[in-house]
């Protein structure tokens, strides 16, 4: 029998029984369209993150934080006096750095300037002695580039105190459209030390977007940030102020990964810890990946038992074909190609069932991307469901794969069958 | 003692009819035995048997005599425990499960008491199957299916769906497609067992006629002695062994 002859034989005859082929399909199609939708999600959303950064295009700063000296026990902890709260999950603690490690820092190879990053806590924000509002000042991180509504970018080195404000606040501070916020100066208060409230006065320079990176918060120019600092800090023993949760390095990316990862092997012999922006958002990334990785694993068991299914449906076409593999095999068919004709009819099973299941998840996920268009406003860019060809082919070949493993076992049972008592099978 | 006529035309080419000098099939001290031990069945006990190139020959017998293992055996669908069947000279103990595979599709046409037919495909489809499985393109499988199909006059139905036919139909699709590899021996099972005396008749006579004018063999297995009594040679098989042999009186 011809390739061309099994294979269009195998097709007619996975549809034969229609309704028991059809809920066969149904079957793969729950799983192939489960597992085509985490997918895609884990797609989406990765996807989003890689845009994000390629936006920011800040690849040539790391962010330095000093080793952690002790590996943490199970017993309590013992008190570090050099210890300050970082970011992350509360009661989190990093080791500070003190401007004897900024010089070390700045001494390594590689690294082209360091700057101790400042960490501001602003009180209010206010326009023309309207309402006070809460605001965060994100952390700055040099070089980056903020999507914005309407004005420009902080300036580095301008002398004057700049700020990009977030959308959110141009109508609660009355500064009329985003456009005219720009140029118009806000008040902002940080209480010092000694516990008195100071303010300070900042241009706003740009009105910026929601996004991932400011997090909702202002992002301050060097001299605004500086200026702020100094407030805060005013009254506190030197002690308090020269000690850092953080340091942005900047270094000469020309190199590529392997020189990146010279200078932070560089900066871990020295006792810190740099990590770049990917770093961060790759440990984001991998946290995606292991949810996406968990839920796909649903979608695989509820693929498993469609395959469990195709066994099924493979043995009853098995046991109805008993005589008409008889008499092909009689006529002189061979068992091998009686082997190719079912387990190639479980693999068009599979095809079917995992090109609808997929074409079904690109459907819906065009749906749910419309309404978390709406839901999700403050993510713009986001396509949450996205897809991508080698995921989707990587998806339909799987299924066909498990089909065929699924139709070997009565793909066998069929070619060992002996033409002389299956042609007497009543 | 052949009533035939001299020359025979098989798929547009003259063969010699000659006589019993070779016979296309030759069957010496043939065994089967079913299972092993205590419960070893022994359904055929050392059989001889000759059947001369465009004979009709008629296995007789009783259920569980050991005659559908005759047949099984001659058409090469089983192999025997022991003893030697040759074809055309071949010793066929010698040829792989492929060669095997090959002469059935090539030599021999089938028909048995149930039709086998599959019952939603056209009647085109269920007839080209032999020449499917021999590899042959789909538009030479149609050409030689209709062909088939004509001489058992039931062209006209080449679309239908087999199940829509009657039996006396079915049988004469089971026939074409027994005829389409241009086969040297048509194994026939109980041919007529499913039909009524007319259309059974009708059968056996296009059989016959196959027989007589395309020199095809016949190896007709059944227990009707009318249609056995037309057959140039009746076995009679008893307890796996032959237990008389008749030639037709001329």
């Amino acid at each position: 029998m011809r390739g061309v002859d099994v294979l269009s034989t195998a097709f007619k005859n996975a549809f034969r029984s229609r309704l028991r082929t059809s809920l066969t399909v149904l079957a793969i199609f729950i799983g192939a369209f489960t597992l085509s939708l985490t997918n895609g999600l884990g797609t989406g959303i990765n996807q989003y993150i890689d845009d994000t950064v390629a936006s920011v295009g800040v690849d040539d700063v790391m962010t330095v934080t000093k080793a952690s000296e002790e590996e943490p026990t199970d017993g309590p902890a013992e008190y570090d006096p050099n210890q300050i709260a970082a970011d992350g999950a509360p009661g989190a603690t990093a080791t500070a750095l003190t401007d004897d490690d900024i010089d070390t820092i700045a001494g390594i190879d590689g690294v082209e300037s360091v700057e101790p990053s400042k960490s501001v806590m602003v009180d209010y924000v206010r326009h023309d002695d309207g309402t006070r509002y809460q605001l965060s000042v994100a952390e700055f991180v040099p070089g980056m580039r903020i999507e914005l509504v309407s004005g420009e970018q902080v300036d580095l080195d301008a002398s004057d105190p700049e700020l990009v404000l977030p959308e959110s606040y141009v109508e609660p501070l009355d500064l009329g459209s985003a456009a005219d916020a720009v140029g118009q100066t806000v008040v902002l208060a940080v209480t010092d030390a000694t516990g008195e409230q100071v303010t300070t006065e900042a241009t706003v320079v740009g009105v910026a977007e929601p996004g991932v990176l400011t997090m909702g918060g202002a992002v301050p120019n060097d001299v605004l940030a500086a200026e702020l600092y100094d407030l805060q800090t005013t009254g506190a023993p030197e002690a308090e102020t020269t000690r850092y949760a953080e340091a942005s390095v900047s270094f000469d990316t020309s190199g590529g990964a392997t020189q990146t990862e010279a200078l932070q092997d560089r900066l871990a012999d020295a006792g810190f810890t740099g990590s770049t922006l990917e770093d961060q958002l790759g440990t984001i990334t991998a946290v995606i990946d292991g949810i996406v990785l968990v839920l796909n694993g649903f979608a695989v068991i509820a693929l498993v038992a469609a395959g469990i299914g195709i066994v099924n449906t493979l043995f009853m076409a098995v046991q109805e074909r008993t005589r008409e593999v008889g008499l092909m095999k009689a006529m002189g068919l061979s068992s091998g190609r009686v082997f190719s004709l079912f387990s190639i009819e479980a693999v068009v099973i599979g095809l079917v069932g995992s090109a609808l299941g997929v074409l079904g998840a690109v459907g819906a996920g065009q749906l749910v991307n419309g309404v978390s268009g709406d839901l999700l406003a403050d993510l713009p860019g986001l396509t949450l469901i996205a897809f991508d060809p080698v995921g989707v082919a990587t998806v339909v070949l799987g299924v066909m794969a498990i089909a065929f493993l699924a139709g070997t076992l009565p793909a066998l049972r069929a070619a060992r069958q002996d033409p002389i008592s299956s042609l007497r099978y009543e | 003692m052949s009533p035939r006529v001299g020359h025979v035309i098989t798929s547009g080419n003259t063969r010699e009819a000659a006589d019993v000098v070779s016979p296309l099939l030759s069957v010496s001290n043939l065994h089967k035995t079913y299972g092993s031990g205590p419960s070893a069945f022994e359904a055929l006990k050392g059989l001889d048997l000759d059947i001369a190139e465009g004979e009709s020959i008629a296995i007789i017998g009783k259920s569980g005599s050991g005659k559908s293992t005759l047949m099984h055996l001659l058409a090469l669908l089983d192999r025997p425990t022991s003893g030697s069947i040759m074809l055309d000279g071949t010793d066929t103990s010698r040829l792989s499960a492929k060669q095997l595979n090959q002469t059935r599709n090539s030599a021999f046409g089938f028909v048995f008491q149930q039709f086998f037919l599959n019952a939603q495909a056209s009647v085109l489809d269920n007839v080209t199957l032999p020449l499917k499985i021999a590899g042959v393109g789909r538009r030479e499988r149609t050409a030689q299916g209709i062909a088939a199909l004509a001489q058992l006059e039931i062209d006209d139905k080449a679309g239908n769906r087999a199940n829509d036919l009657s039996g006396g139909q079915k049988q004469r699709v089971v026939i074409a497609r027994a005829l389409i590899n241009q086969p040297r021996v048509i194994f026939a099972d109980e041919p007529t067992g499913n039909l009524d005396t007319a259309t059974g008749a009708v059968v056996e006579d296009i059989l016959f006629d196959l027989n007589r004018r395309r020199g095809i063999n016949l190896v007709v297995v059944t227990h009707d002695e009318e249609l056995a009594s037309r057959c140039d040679r009746r076995i009679y098989i008893r307890d796996g062994l032959i237990a008389a042999r008749e030639a037709v009186a001329a």
